[in-house]
């Protein structure tokens, strides 16, 4: 006769990612980098604004990890533009999580002190579920997907630190209903900062830029760099804690299951 | 399609409990997902019927509790599901806020034979 016991256990399922998500945050910050995640649905413009946001960086040192299912094609056209870009593929999988950002992270040399852009893959549902270590969440939704957007996909829309609504230039030729956008963006996050850009005019990026720069002074990291000596770390983890692998070049192109 | 993954995950935990209790196998799971934690129960049974083959948790029976999210009113407090296309309270018009409610995605507890 088997001994039978219920054991209640309230495991988050998320611990494991949430854990690494952490340590990849304090490995950027002691690194003075701010880490942004970028996330949207497939063709709203992610790279294009991005070029457009480093166009319009004043202080900061840009660097770049671009998330694709397959292929490297914005990690070339970024590397043409002298960005420090990094590749990861997911071969199917429908969003980046804290593991393989990690690993990435590992195999990067952040020369000077930067924000790092870490693009998601092209999903409006899943991304926005998974901690990558970022410091800040950047959604880009745009007047051609409609404006309905953050009441079919409110989790994006709430867990945005800050919000691009892309294409403004479009507007003519469309019916984007921006009182009816603003009001869901709003139910859902009542402080979020809205810019309105065109990553085809360039309009709006500079502000966009502009509000990066001032959040990432605000952060520990860049603080500590102009030597305040006022960063504290307290989530010090083992290194042994996950592989470290030597360190790459910024144009090796790598996917997180294969060893360097 | 991200349910595979987790699966893994859940396995590994309920395992890693199971073991820690010297447990010969694993029964049964129960989960808790809110609707917004973007998982599918189906999915994630089966997957967890073809992974769990020849760990603890083989035959274990995965009860999974959903939970519909809830958005509380800015303005009388209710607590309410919102219709589509809208964030309104049906009590008084206000605007909801978003609540945790709805994001559940845990291992509540598991039966273990020993």
């Amino acid at each position: 006769m088997h001994d039978v016991l219920k054991v209640n256990m309230m495991a988050n399922i998320h611990d494991e990612n949430d854990h690494i998500a952490a340590h990849t945050n304090e490995d950027l910050t002691k690194q003075h980098i701010y880490a942004v995640n970028v996330m949207g649905a497939p063709g709203v413009g992610k790279t294009t604004a991005l070029k457009n946001i480093i166009r319009n960086l004043k202080d900061l040192k840009p660097y770049v990890i671009e998330g694709d299912i397959e292929s490297d094609i914005d990690t070339k056209d970024l590397r043409g533009l002298g960005i420090d870009t990094f590749q990861i593929n997911t071969f199917g999988a429908c969003h980046l999580d804290a593991p393989m950002v990690h690993n990435m992270i590992q195999n990067m040399k952040f020369d000077e002190k930067g924000v790092l852009f870490i693009e998601n893959i092209g999903n409006l549902v899943c991304p926005a579920e998974f901690s990558i270590g970022e410091h800040c969440k950047m959604l880009i939704s745009t007047v051609t997907e409609g404006s309905d957007k953050p009441y079919k996909y409110p989790l994006a829309f709430e867990k945005a630190d800050v919000i691009l609504l892309n294409k403004v230039d479009l507007l003519p030729y469309l019916d984007f209903d921006e009182a009816f956008f603003m009001k869901g963006v709003r139910a859902l996050n009542r402080e979020v900062p809205v810019f309105k850009a065109s990553g085809k005019t360039g309009a709006g990026f500079a502000e966009v830029a502009d509000w990066l720069e001032k959040k990432a002074a605000e952060a520990k990291a860049v603080q500590h760099h102009h030597g305040d000596g006022k960063t504290e770390h307290h989530h010090d983890h083992e290194s042994s804690c996950i592989d470290r692998h030597d360190r790459l070049e910024p144009w090796r192109i790598s996917c997180p299951t294969e060893k360097p | 399609m991200h349910e595979f993954p987790i699966t893994q995950q859940i396995i590994k935990i309920a395992e890693k409990h199971a073991t820690e209790l010297c447990a010969s196998r694993i029964k049964s799971i129960k989960l808790v997902v809110g609707d917004y934690s973007g998982f599918v129960g189906d999915s994630i049974q089966m997957y967890f019927d073809v992974i769990s083959e020849g760990t603890l948790c083989e035959g274990a029976k995965i009860e999974i509790e959903h939970v519909k999210p809830k958005m509380k009113c800015t303005g009388c407090g209710e607590l309410f599901e919102r219709e589509f296309l809208s964030f309104s309270c049906p009590k008084c018009g206000a605007d909801g806020e978003p609540t945790q409610i709805g994001k559940e995605f845990y291992i509540e507890s598991i039966e273990i034979e020993r």
